[in-house]
């Protein structure tokens, strides 16, 4: 099972920096994260499934723009979040 | 029954409670300390229901909502948002302003964001829907300026006010874009700018791309509504279709621009705003550095300068939604600054009183009951 790294302005949903999900693409995956942890997904990507800007997903150490990218049971997930501004 | 205010900022949410004559004021620890309160506003059909437009750094916005009186919050189980695979592949950036639906409607809020879109709710603020008679009207593109965004932060829908007569009879406000209605519950709209001039445009009678910045329709005299412009101070009395520039009579010095305009609850003649630079590169602070309110009596026939407590001088902006109004039997009236002050006046502006400060940029001002 996939290992997902929330990082801090997500962390009032799970309350884990690091946490399981299922699912064989990063788009699966991100759905099991809304499964367990409602409203999570949408913080992230929005209605029309893109990736927000200044968010990124890392399957590894390799960005993952692309939902569709598989994902298998020893790989960790990280959202990422740019903070900016004052 | 206590009163308070409910004040929305860059950096989260701050409930201000007051005594009973409205002179000693206290002010909460943050609530969402770090999110953007875009608009807070609590519910006057059911007091113990608050809702908040938020956002979060770069996360995707969402609405808390509370039950009861803003001790606990939930997020929307289904925020407002776009309908996914759509022709315009549109996203939803801010909700932007909140508005309790008609008397008649318990748990029916609107929703105005950034894209222009408009959405409701029928559940108190849990789930959430597109009004698809706005969002996907055939001239929405043209409307709101789709897809290029004529202002700096993002174009947005405001001002969703109800005619208390007619639950279908709304008005909601495009900046920029104009004054759209709608008779039948948002299946159809159409524009009502005429009269409303717009200097950026070379034609001088627009059917639609003005600016209004606020627009209040007036409870007990519904057929009057003011707005405060990017490009003046209008008043109108439907069935007219053309808006007057009540702001001509202001001073000259001090020009009509601004942002908020509050209307008195029982006193359709009675409105206050708050003027700001106009001038060359649009400071948008007080004409001068001078603070003031200014109020009408007459339906904008005149005005007079409020500023009596007020600093002799300050360079601070109150936005669309950061001055209003409670409904007392003396009304008190507020603001909220950029510099994260809150004023109020409890004689109708003759002088006026800081209530909190060095809160957050303010965003938003609401007024709020407390059991």
């Amino acid at each position: 099972m996939p290992r997902v790294r929330i990082p801090t302005p997500l962390l009032s949903y799970t309350n884990a920096t690091w946490v399981q999900a299922t699912g064989d693409t990063v788009e699966e995956v991100m759905a099991d994260l809304d499964r367990a942890y409602p409203g999570l997904r949408f913080r992230v990507i929005d209605e029309q499934n893109a990736i927000r800007k200044h968010m990124r997903i890392f399957l590894n150490n390799d960005i993952a723009d692309d939902l569709a990218t598989p994902v298998t049971e020893a790989d960790e997930v990280t959202l990422m979040q740019a903070l900016s501004g004052g | 029954m206590g009163n308070g205010l409910l004040v929305g900022t860059r950096k989260g949410i701050f409930v201000l409670k007051a005594d009973a004559d409205r002179h000693t004021w206290s002010v909460s620890a943050p609530h969402f300390l770090g999110h953007i309160a875009q608009h807070v506003m609590q519910d006057p059909r059911n007091p113990q229901s608050i809702l908040a437009g938020m956002s979060t750094g770069h996360l995707g916005p969402t609405v808390f909502r509370s039950d009861d009186g803003g001790d606990t919050w939930k997020e929307a189980t289904k925020p407002p948002a776009f309908r996914t695979g759509e022709r315009l592949q549109r996203s939803l950036k801010s909700v932007f302003w909140l508005s309790p639906g008609h008397h008649s409607q318990p748990g029916v809020w609107y929703a105005g964001g950034s894209p222009q879109g408009l959405f409701r709710t029928d559940d108190s603020g849990d789930t959430w829907t597109t009004v698809d008679g706005w969002n996907d009207h055939p001239m929405w593109e043209t409307w709101a300026e789709w897809p290029v965004e004529q202002t700096p932060d993002g174009s947005m829908l405001h001002s969703v006010v109800h005619d208390p007569r007619d639950p279908a009879h709304m008005y909601i406000g495009l900046s920029s874009g104009g004054v759209f209605e709608t008779l039948d519950a948002g299946a159809d709209w159409h524009p009502l700018n005429l009269g409303v001039v717009s200097p950026m445009f070379p034609d001088r009678d627009m059917e639609f791309g003005q600016d209004p910045h606020c627009v209040r329709i007036h409870p007990t005299n519904p057929d009057r509504l003011y707005q405060q412009n990017h490009c003046g101070i209008y008043r109108i009395d439907r069935p007219a279709t053309r808006w007057e520039r009540i702001g001509d009579n202001m001073p000259k010095s001090v020009g009509d621009i601004g942002f908020p305009i509050e209307l008195h609850p029982r006193d359709p003649d009675t409105a206050w705003v708050f003027p700001m630079d106009g001038t060359d590169v649009w400071p948008r602070t007080s004409p001068d550095g001078k603070p003031a309110a200014y109020r009408t009596r007459d339906g904008g026939g005149s005005w007079t300068r409020c500023d009596k407590g007020l600093p002799d001088a300050g360079w601070f902006t109150v936005k669309r939604q950061a001055m209003t109004v409670d409904d007392h039997e003396q009304i008190g009236v507020y603001f909220g600054t950029t510099s994260g002050e809150v004023w109020g006046s409890t004689d109708e502006g003759e002088t006026w009183q800081p209530i909190a400060s060095h809160l957050p940029e303010i965003y938003t001002v609401e007024p709020a009951t407390f059991s």
